[in-house]
């Protein structure tokens, strides 16, 4: 009898022990499939009784998608880059505190903490950004490789750099402030402005930029490491370079709210973070930095070490709350005085590279301050440091409904109104700066 | 009585089908633009729309692009059209299966392609640039959008045209010629008019979808057009930004005066012919140097127009391809991957034929409620159905997901949204205007008096649908289902909302989710590939059928 029960508890053990490792977990994610289905496999050989539902959609599609179907959630986990988005469905409280067990993950990768503070989402793999470029079209174009931001202001080139709007990739957005915290605001914006006025285009998806490289579209692109590491991987003629004036970011996965498969979800967090869901990040197609220090021990020569090389994401010390406070804002600035006026900005630039060239070495100071002023001008902001910081004219940027008690100091202010207002002065700034430069160009 | 119920009753089910399905998910997300910081009701979004320069600007553009597209649209598919339709052609049946290709494109790996071909350093770029020491812009600014949205909506006008001109009574030619006119007078006064209803539909067709559309502009990093606009608010500043959609409201207006004017166009006028004998006009022999004339230019059209596909499909065999006239080398590996996912094909067959069928269904009651019946409000299901056409994909799916969500299915408990058959929906009302415009045209070309004949010697109202109408507007009804199916095949903006599995998810969606990698062009572009091949075969199926009908019935007049 006792025989007969022993084996009846054992089976009872051993059955609910096999339901806590079955069942499936439903992820959504921003990862493309090369990256998902490398985890979603070797997750499944190792845990068979349970089944991966991948879910791919970009980032803000996938935050809409959390947030709409909140009230019915069937999804476990959210799997995607950018800090902010997680930050998003943190503030909407749609995710669920979870610590992974793992360990030998350190607290931080350069200057930024690895895992959310709080413990609502974990980093498992880390990103910066850099300069990807085209070899082909580096040659046919004699141009030369770049190697700091301030290379990309060279008129050299011209027409010849792209780069994804801040506002359409959270990762972007990142590198515009790391360059404005790097810098300070107006000299940041000034150095923006001069990278952008050589741009041949602004790409509307992230992913426009490594594929205008890839292509040989146009030769240098600004992107976050992996894309460019992949594209070498994947055989393209490319490079890719970090600059000093970097930040690395941490990808993220965090647990939703009411997830219907808790448990599995939480060891999908563990596999991320094991030695063996680590090394996945090392292969060719995928190349992104694990957080495990360990791992880079199997990566391939001339793989970048973050832990190792603390040049790479340390120049700038990131803060965080900063840019948190301004985040639509700069977005916006972005978007009004070089997303949308990039045909000014670059009619003005080209005025001044032809009067700087004419000018040459002469010494002529009436001619040097007019170059001096047009150049002012392009720099010029529409809107003060301060004001940009301020917390109260930021509210008018949110992405939520502000109710008029929250905007007090700017009732009845609205963005669109901002932003026309903007696009004027930035337009005007432009044209004169042109026609100054021509006038210089003219007195020669 | 009971016709009239009949009819009313269909009319009521459609009303409402495109109340639930398409107003309610709209409003559901429209509303905003009226709503001030307070939630309160406001037109000043609309005052801010019309103080702001960008805007000002992007809707000029816009309509600047829309207008130069259908003209230069009407430059590759009128002659195609004209000589298929007048002239013992043999090349006809390919002229009207492989002219219809463009419209496929599918997203993003269309894109790469047509950069890899026309960009400022793709294939045609590098080769003038090597031996002529020059380069054409084909892709640059506004004119580039002219160049690639004409390319890729010229069909709409190919195949309207063609069955507007497939269906002009012969007896009216015949008759003209015996009363002595020929030549360009025969041309001008019978057969442009006796076409026009073709002609406008596609042209206010091509019109309405350069307006809003979104893809092309952005591919080529346009920004300053209203879709892009509406797009890039809606996407980074988020969902509850009004000015996106007021930019939505003004695209959705726009479109219904557009349609209200090609409207007026036609407006006035009886296109009805009672005869539809042998079908066409009456075909000719070329003459010996027409005949090469015809090839060279039929050639050239087809070969501008269906170059991006000789480069997608260039791109899903070659192995690296950058920076050079043609790809380093080729492989058939990217197909293993496609091969290995095919329930995307699967599923993208299954509901792009099911969404058409509904579409044509649904089109061929309210082209006939429309033209046909009294009831009232008639118009106003034709303009709702249009909408669609205006309303941004990722609008459309939000408001499916804010709609449907939180019901839940009855026999599996999972919410409606997530349920693949909303898909389906999503499919088959946003390509409703395509078939509705195609049956539209062929209806208006159909005389009322042989409904009327049928009707007196007692027919049945559903015997005249199957006897009369159905057979009469075959050519129409396949149109119709051609355009919303293979166009149902690349749609993603709204779809990627509502895919809630990977096994459920659609062959557009699976080359979204190549293209995001570099290592991912190869199999997106074989998807690519898969795609444009079942749009042709399916388009020449249906050719086939249609030019056997014509054959038949021309026998048969003959015969008599």
């Amino acid at each position: 009898m006792k025989k007969i029960l022993a084996i009846f508890i054992a089976f009872t053990m051993f059955a609910s022990n096999a339901f806590a490792a079955s069942g499936n977990v439903v992820i959504v994610t921003s990862f493309p499939k090369d990256l998902s289905g490398k985890f979603k496999t070797a997750f499944e050989k190792k845990y068979p009784e349970i089944t991966v539902e991948v879910v791919g959609k970009k980032t803000t599609a996938g935050i809409k998608y959390i947030q709409e179907t909140q009230s019915n959630n069937g999804t476990d986990l959210f799997w995607a880059s950018a800090p902010d988005a997680f930050e998003v469905l943190k503030g909407d409280s749609l995710l669920a505190k979870y610590t992974s067990k793992v360990k030998g993950i350190p607290s931080k990768v350069g200057s930024y903490p690895i895992n959310d503070p709080e413990g609502f989402y974990t980093g498992f793999a880390a990103a910066g950004y850099g300069m990807m470029w085209n070899n082909r079209y580096l040659k046919a174009n004699n141009l030369p490789s770049p190697k700091e931001w301030i290379d990309l202001t060279n008129p050299v080139y011209f027409g010849h750099t792209g780069m994804s709007a801040p506002s359409r990739s959270g990762t972007t957005h990142l590198t515009v402030e790391t360059l404005l915290q790097g810098d300070g605001f107006n000299k940041g914006w000034a150095k923006m402005k001069n990278i952008a006025a050589n741009f041949k285009t602004v790409t509307a998806r992230s992913f426009g930029v490594p594929d205008g490289v890839n292509s040989g579209d146009f030769g240098v692109g600004i992107v976050i490491d992996f894309f460019g590491l992949s594209s070498i991987g994947s055989g393209f003629p490319v490079g890719f370079v970090y600059p000093t004036v970097t930040t690395l970011v941490p990808a993220n996965i965090g647990v939703i709210k009411n997830s219907p498969n808790e448990k599995n979800a939480q060891l999908f967090i563990d596999f991320l973070l094991t030695p063996e869901g680590q090394e996945i990040l090392l292969d060719p197609k995928i190349r992104r930095l694990p957080v495990n220090p360990k791992t880079y021990s199997k990566a391939p020569k001339d793989f970048p070490n973050p832990f190792k090389d603390s040049s790479i994401g340390a120049a700038v010390k990131f803060d965080v709350l900063l840019s948190k406070d301004r985040y639509n804002l700069v977005n916006s600035l972005f978007d009004v005085m070089i997303t949308y006026r990039l045909d000014d900005l670059r009619a003005a630039m080209s005025a001044i590279y032809k009067a700087e060239e004419a000018l040459g070495n002469k010494n002529k100071p009436k001619v040097k301050k007019l170059i001096a002023e047009a150049r002012a001008l392009v720099s010029k902001l529409p809107i003060t440091e301060a004001k940009a910081n301020d917390p109260d004219f930021n509210k008018i940027f949110k992405k939520k409904r502000k109710k008029a008690k929250d905007i007090e100091k700017y009732v009845g202010t609205r963005q669109a109104e901002v932003e026309a207002d903007w696009d004027k002065q930035v337009v005007s700034n432009y044209l004169e700066a042109k026609q100054k430069a021509e006038q210089a160009l003219k007195s020669l | 009585m009971f016709k009239n119920l009949f009819l009313k009753s269909t009319a009521i089910f459609i009303g409402l089908f495109l109340f639930i399905f398409l107003a309610v998910p709209i409003f559901q997300v429209f509303y905003v633009s009226f709503l001030d910081q307070n939630g309160h009701f406001t037109f000043l979004n609309f005052y801010d729309f019309f103080q702001s320069a960008l805007f000002i600007e992007s809707f000029y553009n816009s309509f600047y692009v829309a207008s130069m597209s259908v003209i230069l649209a009407s430059f590759f598919a009128v002659p195609l059209a004209y000589i298929t339709a007048r002239f013992n052609f043999r090349g006809s049946v390919l002229i009207q299966s492989l002219g219809f290709i463009p419209l496929i494109m599918p997203p993003f790996v269309g894109a790469v392609a047509m950069k890899l071909l026309f960009g400022s350093n793709g294939s045609i770029n590098l080769m003038l640039n090597q031996w002529l020491g020059f380069k054409i812009p084909f892709m640059e600014g506004l004119n580039g959008v002219i160049f690639v949205e004409s390319i890729h909506y010229f069909p709409f006008i190919l195949i309207n045209l063609i069955t507007s001109l497939n269906s002009i009574d012969r007896s009216m030619e015949e008759s003209a010629q015996s009363l002595g006119s020929k030549g360009i007078r025969l041309f001008r006064r019978i057969v442009l008019p006796l076409s026009m209803p073709g002609y406008i539909a596609g042209a206010s067709l091509v019109f309405l979808k350069v307006f809003d559309d979104l893809g092309t502009p952005l591919l080529l990093d346009v920004n300053n057009m209203l879709a892009p606009q509406a797009y890039l608010r809606i996407s980074s500043i988020g969902i509850n930004d009004p000015m996106g959609y007021v930019i939505g409201v003004i695209l959705v207006l726009t479109s219904i005066a557009a349609v209200f004017v090609a409207k007026l166009a036609l407006g006035g006028k009886d296109y009805s012919m009672l005869q539809k004998g042998g079908g066409g006009m009456v075909k000719r022999n070329f003459l010996p140097h027409q005949k090469y004339f015809a090839y060279v230019v039929v050639f050239f059209i087809l070969f501008l127009v269906l170059s991006p596909h000789v480069a997608l499909t260039l791109l899903s065999f070659g192995t690296i391809w950058s920076f050079s006239i043609l790809p380093d080398a080729y492989t058939i590996n990217h197909y293993k991957d496609v091969f290995e996912n095919s329930v995307f094909i699967k599923n993208t067959l299954l509901y792009c034929s099911i969404a058409a069928f509904i579409d044509i269904v649904l089109a061929f009651f309210i082209s006939y409620i429309v033209l046909r019946t009294k009831i009232i409000g008639r118009q106003l299901l034709d303009y709702i159905a249009m909408s669609a056409l205006a309303i941004p994909g990722l609008v459309l799916g939000i408001g499916y997901l804010r709609t449907f969500y939180s019901f839940n299915l009855p026999w599996n408990d999972k919410p409606l949204a997530s349920w693949w058959f909303m898909i389906v929906i999503i499919l088959a009302v946003r390509r409703l205007p395509y078939a509705l415009r195609a049956c539209n045209a062929v209806l208006m070309q159909i005389s009322k008096y042989l409904e009327e004949s049928a009707e007196s010697l007692g027919a049945h109202k559903t015997t005249i649908f199957r006897k009369i109408l159905i057979p009469l507007m075959m050519g129409g009804l396949l149109a119709g289902f051609i355009t919303s199916f293979s166009t149902a095949t690349v749609e993603l903006s709204a779809t990627i909302m509502l895919v809630s599995t990977e096994t459920d998810a659609p062959l557009a969606y699976a080359i979204y989710s190549y293209m995001q990698t570099a290592a991912g062009r190869g199999p997106g572009a074989g998807f690519g590939v898969i795609g444009v091949l079942i749009v042709a075969t399916g388009t020449y199926l249906s050719q086939l059928i249609i030019e056997r009908k014509y054959k038949q019935r021309g026998m048969e007049a003959k015969a008599n």
